[in-house]
């Protein structure tokens, strides 16, 4: 192979059969990892970080081997990456490919910033009801005041 | 709206609104009665409410209900560090309904997710405080003779009070022209702006009392307090300015009710209270009337 071809090399390997999820905002990719749990699961996840992008200037791309996800399972991940794009592969080929939706709701992996909330005095799991998916304002459940996308605090 | 929980004003629509506003009406005729003599309530202020809790035990005991609870928590095992959860399951085994006041924002949701009965939210921290918006409503309607189409002036601290934003949002519902009379420290929050910009109504904001009184039906008073302000000499400088006195009444409209959650502290000035467009303290009665509808239409007794 001749030097030019393997600077075309994907810096973060192909994988067989799997999910990608691109054109995650720098900073965020840990955050993705935390909140679909990539952290704990047992299939082959690659990752990078600081990639150049033409889109984004700098951006994060995460691999999963072998996971398939539910729209609502991942559409959580709109809160740090608005606009991920979700690829599914199989064979190495690209199956789907599809922008990342913000959810109406979210449950359980963001705190309220309210510290006069009771969901940060009481064992309850925190619920939002996302009225403004641009901007991504959370209306708390209990309080209901706004986190906002600034503010938001992941559990 | 039998077995429903009180906890936001929007819980109930705005057709079991008037349902309620119409039921109290009713009351007033007749306040007491034994409708409720087979039913407990529950009154459990985790902060001091005199006014609140003295109301809803009046509207209760009248009804024939038997009456338990506390007023502050420092007697409960609250003190032991027992969780609000656990307080709400225990003492919803021991009554019907249960009305409460708690400091923390979202306790009346979350209580309502835990207990077996209703819960009327009486105010929890600085969220909601809905039988007051429906008492507020009561008061406008029985003066004016209807709620549409009417101009209502909110005078004081228009961003802390609780009060005042669940009104306004209430009101919007009505065709509503928003007064809006405050420091400027002190303006409505944009969050509730957006429910009269939702509805495309009117509102002007102005900084001096005196602009607003002869153009309103309705002029709703509120107490500007000096915690509010990071500034002590800000607060110095506005502290009277929006103090309502007798003479400045001269040319208000006729048929112009004052109105004041209470308590007043010298917003309203006393000489103001023999003139017959004072209406603050019959508010208060009414909230009685309003919270006898209340228990008797979630108990599914009316």
């Amino acid at each position: 192979m001749d030097k030019s071809e393997s600077r075309k090399e994907l810096k973060v390997s192909a994988i067989e059969n799997g999910t990608v999820i691109d054109h995650i905002p720098n900073n965020n990719v840990f955050q993705v990892i935390r909140i679909l749990n990539l952290h704990e699961v047992g299939n082959m996840v690659l990752f990078g970080t600081n990639l150049e992008s033409s889109k984004m200037g700098k951006k994060g791309i995460i691999k999963i081997s072998n996971k398939f996800f539910e729209a609502e399972e991942i559409n959580k991940i709109a809160l740090v990456a608005p606009s991920a794009t979700l690829i599914v592969i199989k064979d190495f080929n690209v199956i789907e490919k599809k922008k990342v939706k913000a959810p109406d709701a979210v449950e359980k992996i963001v705190k309220c910033f309210n510290p006069n909330c009771i969901s940060n005095h009481e064992t309850v799991i925190t619920k939002f009801e996302v009225i403004d998916k641009k901007e991504m304002k959370l209306k708390c459940h209990y309080c209901e005041k706004i986190t906002t996308r600034e503010t938001i605090v992941f559990l | 709206m039998k077995n429903k929980s009180l906890v936001s004003i929007n819980d109930f629509s705005r057709e079991e609104h008037i349902r309620i506003l119409d039921l109290a009406e009713e009351f007033e005729k007749m306040p007491t009665q034994s409708i409720l003599d087979k039913f407990v309530v529950a009154t459990l202020f985790f902060e001091p409410s005199t006014r609140t809790r003295l109301s809803f035990e009046s509207a209760a005991t009248r009804l024939g209900a038997k009456v338990i609870g506390f007023s502050e928590p420092g007697s409960t095992s609250v003190q032991k560090g027992e969780s609000l959860r656990d307080t709400i399951k225990t003492i919803s085994n021991y009554s019907d309904i249960i009305v409460m006041r708690h400091p923390k924002e979202g306790s009346a949701r979350f209580a309502s997710e835990v207990s077996t009965v209703p819960i009327i939210n009486a105010g929890d921290g600085a969220n909601q405080h809905p039988t007051q918006t429906l008492l507020d409503m009561y008061s406008i309607r029985k003066t004016q003779g209807h709620l549409d189409n009417l101009n209502i002036a909110f005078v004081g601290d228009l961003k802390y009070g609780r009060t005042v934003h669940s009104l306004v949002i209430a009101l919007s519902n009505y065709n509503t022209k928003f007064h809006l009379v405050s420091p400027e420290e002190l303006k409505l929050p944009s969050s509730v702006k957006m429910h009269i910009k939702e509805k495309e109504l009117a509102y002007h904001q102005y900084t001096e009392l005196q602009d607003v009184i002869g153009k309103v039906d309705i002029l709703y008073m509120t107490r500007i307090q000096k915690e509010r302000f990071s500034d002590p000499m800000d607060y110095e400088k506005v502290k009277n300015s929006y103090t309502l006195k007798n003479s400045m009444l001269e040319k208000a409209r006729t048929n112009l009710k004052i109105l004041h959650p209470l308590p007043r502290v010298n917003e309203i000035s006393v000489d103001v209270d023999e003139n017959p467009k004072a209406y603050y303290f019959t508010q208060a009665l009414n909230g009685v009337y309003v919270r006898q509808a209340i228990l008797a239409s979630i108990l599914g007794v009316k």
